[in-house]
């Protein structure tokens, strides 16, 4: 009692000096302006506050020199906008992100962090995170020198990212990874190697967001030997993902390499993906294509191949007219010819399927009602297999009609955050 | 016979120790506020050259952190009264309520004389209070009289001779209290002692030549068990030719250095690495596996461990690095450990390809 009195009256207090002082920011309990003492005034704040309470970052360049943390439940850290309040990193001595967040339900918004290190915003092992109208940004172009993630919420529950924006990130802008409860909407990737990833992840809804200028625009993988895998449930639709012409300048080791220079999307693993009402376009490889892991792998757990892979209402303009030189873009011109087909298929299936059953009728692709520019072919088998072991016997398969059926419709995902739907917290 | 001279002599000390020193204040420790001077707590007696008081006793582990070649001074503390913790052999000792795990960081002037002129740099308590563990770090003055708490960090230059004689000067961060949760974490995600393990703590005693369990045990801060230390598990001293295999020196040094994190429910298990002395399945202790979120981390190579290619490893690569967004271990390091090199090097190169 004497406590929540104290700390009201200080509250009051420090409101009215605020208002006094002729400043508009008398709802935050905390207000870090930049200057030479920003890095501890911030990182003090982060450590201080209470759940509940707002940190607020005023108008300015923030210029730090150690990654920032933090593991109080229930905070807000918001500036006056992305392209007002940015927390720099270039002077950055230590910490391997720029911001670290390890608590739930915290909100952040309006404000930018550019140049980090290494990832700009991770958030690990969380339930309720919001990230709007954030940017995440090295602002030196695209080099693999660059962090590997702008937004980076990983083995969360409740993860909602919202008219945010991601350039420069040497691996994925946006990258959901280990994580259910999901929601991207609105959002913006430029000069990612991917521009918006989903790996390893049950229950995302990717909508309405933009994603050109990448090596390639939307990504969904699952990857094997992690604690959380099977990756499901994951829908991707009224996207745009179009001239995606960056090369991959990916760090070598990186998965992420493999991805072609202008590619659309790309499925690799995965169960019930529904893919709809998306336009893809001046994509220099290929629309999309729906692979299975590439790599050896050591996990008996693991389910190397896509399934229930649902592709309709699609629109998709003229791509795949100069796959990318490198070894994935060559094997897509060597088996499947340019222009490439809008939907490539790399057609393997563990190997006794491939030889006598075939793909199981209730996991087999289903595309349907997508809109094709004249003389793109829509499909293509590229028939992996046969291409490794045995070139001269290969041939691609471009006959749509196995996989002219359809999936239900996946269910819509509900992100709850603080006690209601993330989509409130917006504004 | 040699033993209960010996454990005649322990309780002497720190009988004595008990009646020139105050006794430590519980009640300040276990408040909800942390004190701002370290000399408040009264852990350590002032005007005794910093003696530790009664029951705050020193202890040494077998796979120590590696931290910028610093020293470092363990003590554990427990208040008069309190229940041992249960010896369990799989996590961190479960202290009770009341504990208090101190380590202090220092620098001798020149490691030529690593025990002459000792200059210390910061002491870190980890305090069991009622509501969990809590972590605090303290910077000591210019004057080494008093050390000060500082919630949000610190960078220093620390000036070192090296035993070569050639003068450096080590960009040193003190961790801030978030940081000290970066590796300080369990699977519950609360704060949490690392270094108290059966598996470390198993060795001599250096004050009484004991072994440590069995001293511990004497001291009541930990429970008797059936087994004996020699049954008990242990991990071998990594630069102690004689203490195990050079793998198992080499695990040990990763146990030691990176499971911290690198352990299932732990920090960097997003990685599916798992560096920790029992993981036994090859892959996830980093054998051909590749990278999953590493970034330019990877240094253009395409596995953890490359068997008999250490310069194709890139577990090695972020050793050898002090780039913030490369180096591994993330916190606690700004120069690279040479002597933890060339054992990780050599333990590669001897695993086959």
């Amino acid at each position: 009692m004497g406590m929540a009195l104290k700390s009201t009256l200080f509250r009051f207090i420090l409101a009215v000096f605020l208002v006094s002082a002729g400043s508009v920011h008398a709802a935050s309990d905390f207000l870090i302006q930049p200057g030479p003492d920003a890095q501890e005034k911030l990182q003090e704040a982060l450590i201080l506050a209470e759940p509940g309470q707002v940190i607020e970052l005023s108008e300015g360049v923030f210029k730090l020199t150690d990654g920032l943390s933090l593991d109080v439940e229930n905070v807000t850290l918001q500036g006056q906008g992305m392209d007002k309040s940015v927390l720099s990193f270039r002077q950055q001595k230590g910490g391997s992100e720029g911001l670290l967040v390890t608590s739930s339900q915290v909100v952040l918004k309006d404000f930018a962090v550019e140049d980090a290190k290494g990832d700009a915003i991770k958030v690990k092992g969380v339930d309720g995170i919001a990230m709007i109208r954030i940017r995440t940004e090295w602002t030196g172009g695209p080099k693999p020198t660059n962090g590997a993630y702008g937004l980076y919420p990983v083995q969360s529950k409740n993860v909602f990212i919202h008219g945010s924006v991601a350039i420069g990130a040497s691996d994925a802008g946006i990258y959901v990874g280990q994580s259910e409860n999901i929601i991207v909407r609105n959002s913006r990737g430029e000069f990612n190697v991917a521009g918006l990833e989903i790996e390893n992840s049950y229950n995302a809804d990717v909508y309405d967001n933009v994603m050109t200028r990448n090596t390639g625009g939307l990504l969904v993988f699952d990857l094997p030997n992690l604690p959380m895998q099977g990756g499901h449930n994951v829908r991707f639709f009224r996207n745009k993902s179009f001239r995606n012409d960056t090369d991959n300048f990916a760090p070598e080791g990186n998965i992420v390499g493999i991805v072609p220079r202008g590619t659309g999307m790309i499925v690799m693993a995965n169960e019930n993906v529904e893919i709809f009402e998306n336009e893809f376009y001046d994509n220099d490889t290929m629309n999309i294509a729906v692979a299975s892991y590439v790599d050896d792998f050591d996990d008996e757990n693991y389910q190397p191949t896509p399934k229930k892979i649902h592709i309709r209402n699609n629109v998709f303009g003229k791509s795949g007219t100069n796959p990318d030189p490198g070894e994935f873009g060559t094997i897509v011109r060597e088996t499947v010819g340019t222009p490439v087909p809008d939907i490539v298929w790399d057609g393997v299936l563990p190997l006794m399927d491939y030889l006598f059953f075939g793909q199981k009728e209730a996991e087999r692709l289903a595309i349907h009602d997508n809109k094709h520019a004249e003389g793109v072919r829509p499909f293509g088998n590229a028939n992996m297999i046969m291409h490794v072991i045995a070139p001269f016997l290969h041939k691609a398969d471009f006959d749509m009609a196995p996989y002219q059926k359809s999936y239900p419709s996946l269910p819509p995902v509900k992100v709850v955050i603080r006690g209601r739907p993330a989509e409130e917290l917006v504004n | 016979m040699i033993l209960r001279f010996l454990l005649a002599l322990i309780f002497l000390v720190c009988t004595l120790q008990m009646t020139i020193a105050l006794d430590v204040d519980d009640a300040l420790l276990m408040g909800s506020k942390p004190a701002k001077k370290l000399s408040d707590y009264r852990l350590f007696s002032p005007g005794l050259d910093g003696m530790p008081a009664g029951r705050v006793t020193p202890y040494t582990l077998n796979n120590p952190l590696f931290t910028d070649y610093a020293i470092k001074y363990r003590f554990l503390y427990l208040p008069e009264g309190a229940e041992p913790a249960p010896l369990e052999t799989a996590k961190p000792l479960s202290f009770p309520v009341g504990t208090v795990l101190i380590k202090s960081f220092a620098y001798p002037e020149s490691f030529r004389e690593p025990a002459k002129a000792i200059r210390f740099i910061e002491t870190r308590l980890l305090i069991h209070k009622k509501n969990g563990w809590k972590g605090y770090p303290y910077v000591w003055n210019e004057d080494q009289t008093e050390a000060y708490l500082k919630v949000a960090g610190k960078r220093l230059e620390i000036p070192v001779q090296w035993a070569n004689g050639e003068k450096a000067i080590i960009p040193y961060a003190v961790p801030n209290m978030n940081q000290c949760k970066g590796c300080h974490v369990s699977a519950e995600k609360k704060l949490a002692p690392i270094g108290p393990k059966i598996r470390n703590l198993n060795r001599s005693h250096e004050e009484t030549g004991l072994n440590q369990i069995t001293y511990l045990q004497e001291l009541g801060y930990l429970e008797r068990g059936e087994k004996k230390p020699a049954e008990l598990p242990k991990v071998p001293e990594p630069f102690l030719a004689t203490s195990g295999s050079l793998a198992e020196r080499a695990r040990s040094y990763l146990d030691g250095n990176c499971a911290h994190c690198h352990s299932p429910g732990l920090p960097a298990d997003t990685s599916g690495l798992y560096l920790d002395y029992t993981e036994t399945r090859p892959v996830h202790w980093g054998l051909n596996k590749p990278p999953v979120a590493a970034g330019r981390g990877s240094g253009g190579f395409s596995v953890d461990i490359a068997p008999g290619k250490p310069d194709r490893s890139i577990l090695l690569y972020r050793m050898k690095s002090t780039d913030p967004g490369v180096m591994m271990p993330e916190l606690g390091r700004a120069v690279v450990h040479k002597e933890g090199i060339s054992l990780i090097e050599d333990f590669i190169r001897s695993l086959e390809e």
